[in-house]
């Protein structure tokens, strides 16, 4: 009876690993058809306009020129805003739920918070064009125009819709993600190193400083990039805001577009081939930056915690 | 199921376990009933003679072929349609790569578009859909005119406010505010944008030469909003900003719109009737294949920036479905154009009915 159990245990095993297996073997051939079926169909743009293709901001349907430029250079900088807004307004607030906040209140806050991840970015998208485009053009881009206008990036009318505007909304849209996992970052801390930052005569906010911030780098690292991931991926909230213009503007006032949004924009009424293949192309290109960042933001954390930082997870 | 439950009457000494008990009690009563409802659905639409057509193509007569299509089916049980808006350049795939029964699209297919086809297409125009100037002024009710060349060099950017000579010169008995002019087009591939620009190049050759027309263009200027709603929340939130949506959405939510000038000299406020004078304007002009653009029509009261919507099928089509669509096909031109208005789509005139009833029943069946 017992051998025949342990027999059971075993094959049980055995039957686990398989299906493990199998699943991480799934996801791998699942992206690898994804890249084959993206190049395939990318590949007439690539034969057409080469390079040329990368270098380009000219995005003309009509008389089929195409380039990407424009767009590679407004999913960058909306995401650069979003990151630079939502990465200390998450950690801020993580640490206020996980270190000051008493245990109830942070619990039902961090539930609410966490909501946020949960509604439709289409309903996001409605919100910034009803709520947030208005106040942006009424309040805060005259306001960043009067007093910081000098600076090219404030510069210019002000619509509503346009950059700074998206980055805005992609910052809210990303809190959620960078809080919640930052709050895990700092829960796995051992009270005894806050503790012992105690015992050594620490005031309180030198222990969060030391025992918790610092030595959570990686994690928090970790938590910013998947939120960039999201921001990179966002469409239908930034296509609403965004104001879509396909060109390199320096100020953020200005419209401007993403590689999310043009695809999203342009592929159900595109009818060239070559207008689609360029579409496609722009894809690749999104796989490209997307694939660049994180293996960049990925060698950055290996080398901090290389170097002797204690990481958080 | 029942097995369950008697094990959880034994289980159940708790409270809270009787409270469980309750709500999965709740719950099998919820099953029961759907599975009753769907049960009783069975007999009208699961029998072997039941015909399943689908079609995918433009989003902006959806509306009325979802009407169409439930009425039909109301007369005609045995018929049921399938339709998916996915746009009208995926419907023209989809129906080359023979993955629908039928497409439908705002513009007709291209002369290289057909070569490429599998087999013949047939075009048949099923109602008229126009493209409206929108604006918001605030405190400004009155209704503004505007000429097809004020409206190109609009969009091509020369003008920048609204205290600009050329439009007070159209609109003498109106004062204009020193507001600048903001244009917002769609910035999604569409119809709306194809018939607009269409409309823009055959009255303007810089529009033609610097722009062109198309489903997506190179915009020299303004903002781009995803959709309908999209442009007209712009328009709405911003105070100067002028742009274009469909008739059916302005009409529906009550926007204030331009009168265009039209090719006789008429100021043309947009209406179901005035685009329908439209179509009826250039019947003479409509080939035998209806593929053809009928923006800048020289009717009497013809609104200028009108076009089909077409429902697109081989030429030779398969039975039992030929027949079944084909009578759908019939049905659309009699009931369902009468239908047409009350969702704010303009019938086609009396003359072109004529025509495409003749051509449906020319269409093949094998």
């Amino acid at each position: 009876m017992s051998t025949l159990w342990q027999k059971d245990i075993h094959r049980g095993d055995r039957l686990f690993q398989f299906v493990l297996r199998a699943c991480a073997i799934a996801a791998m051939v699942l992206l690898l058809f994804m890249v084959v079926n993206l190049g395939y169909r990318s590949w007439p743009a690539f034969k057409v306009f080469g390079l040329k293709f990368f270098v380009s901001s000219d995005w003309d349907p009509v008389n089929d020129q195409f380039g990407v430029v424009s767009f590679v250079y407004g999913t960058l900088v909306s995401s650069a805003l979003a990151l630079l807004i939502a990465v200390p307004v998450s950690v801020g607030s993580a640490l206020c739920l996980t270190e000051l906040a008493p245990r109830r209140i942070s619990a039902v806050l961090g539930f609410l918070i966490e909501m946020l991840a949960a509604i439709p970015s289409v309903v996001y998208g409605l919100w910034g064009i009803f709520v947030l485009a208005p106040l942006m053009r009424e309040t805060v881009q005259p306001f960043l125009g009067k007093y910081l206008g000098w600076i090219p990036l404030f510069s210019g009318p002000a619509y509503g819709v346009g950059m700074l505007t998206a980055g805005i909304l992609l910052a809210i849209m990303i809190i959620p993600t960078i809080l919640s996992i930052s709050r895990e970052v700092f829960f796995a801390i051992p009270r005894a190193q806050r503790e012992a930052a105690l015992a050594l005569g620490a005031t309180r906010f030198e222990t969060l400083w030391i025992a918790v911030v610092k030595s959570s780098v990686s994690g928090l690292f970790g938590a910013s990039v998947l939120g960039l991931a999201r921001a990179f991926g966002e469409t239908m909230a930034v296509t609403m805001v965004i104001g879509n213009r396909a060109e390199v503007a320096v100020s953020l006032f200005a419209p401007g577009q993403t590689m999310a949004s043009v695809i999203a924009n342009e592929y159900a009424e595109a009818t060239t081939d070559i207008h689609l293949a360029a579409l496609g192309a722009v894809g690749v290109t999104l796989f490209l930056v997307s694939w660049l960042i994180n293996s960049t933001a990925r060698a950055i954390v290996s080398r901090s915690e290389r170097r002797g930082g204690a990481g958080g997870r | 199921m029942c097995q369950g439950r008697q094990a959880f009457v034994l289980l159940a000494n708790g409270t809270l376990l009787k409270g469980i008990f309750m709500k999965l009690r709740i719950r099998n009563c919820l099953v029961a009933l759907t599975a009753a409802a769907l049960l009783a659905h069975l007999p009208s639409t699961g029998r072997a003679e039941d015909l399943l057509i689908t079609g995918a193509g433009a989003t902006f007569p959806f509306p009325l072929y979802s009407k169409w299509f439930s009425d039909f089916q109301k007369a005609d049980p045995t018929t049921k349609i399938n339709y998916q808006s996915i746009g009208s350049g995926g419907g023209i795939r989809q129906l080359q790569e023979k993955t629908v029964d039928f497409g439908a699209s705002d513009a007709p297919m291209t002369d290289e578009q057909m070569a490429k086809s599998p087999a013949p297409v047939v075009h048949l125009p099923m109602v008229l859909g126009a493209v409206v100037i929108t604006y918001s002024l605030p405190d400004f009710n009155s209704d503004v005119k505007i000429s097809p060349e004020l409206l190109s060099d609009m969009f091509l950017g020369k003008i920048t406010n609204w205290n600009d000579p050329r439009i007070s010169s159209l609109n003498p008995t109106l004062k204009f505010p020193n507001k600048p002019l903001l244009i917002v087009h769609r910035s999604d591939g569409s119809g709306t944008t194809a018939i607009f620009t269409d409309y823009l190049a055959k009255v303007s050759p810089e529009w033609k030469e610097k722009v062109g027309s198309g489903a997506a263009v190179k915009w020299p200027t303004g903002l781009g909003g995803k959709g309908n709603e999209g442009v007209t929340g712009i328009i709405k939130q911003t105070p100067g900003a002028i742009g274009y949506t469909e008739l059916t959405y302005a009409l529906a939510n009550q926007m204030p719109v331009a009168s265009l000038k039209n090719q006789s000299g008429e100021f043309v406020k947009p209406s179901v009737e005035s685009v329908t004078a439209a179509a009826a304007g250039s019947v003479k002009v409509i080939p035998e294949d209806f593929r053809v653009s009928i923006t800048n029509s020289v009717g009497k009261g013809a609104y200028p920036i009108s076009g089909f919507t077409y429902i697109l099928v081989f030429q030779t089509m398969k039975n039992p479905k030929a027949q079944a669509f084909k009578k759908f096909l019939d049905w659309s031109m009699g009931e369902g154009q009468k239908s047409a208005p009350s969702l704010h789509y303009s019938p086609l005139p009396k003359e072109l009915v004529a025509k495409v009833q003749k051509r449906i029943g020319e269409l093949k069946a094998e």
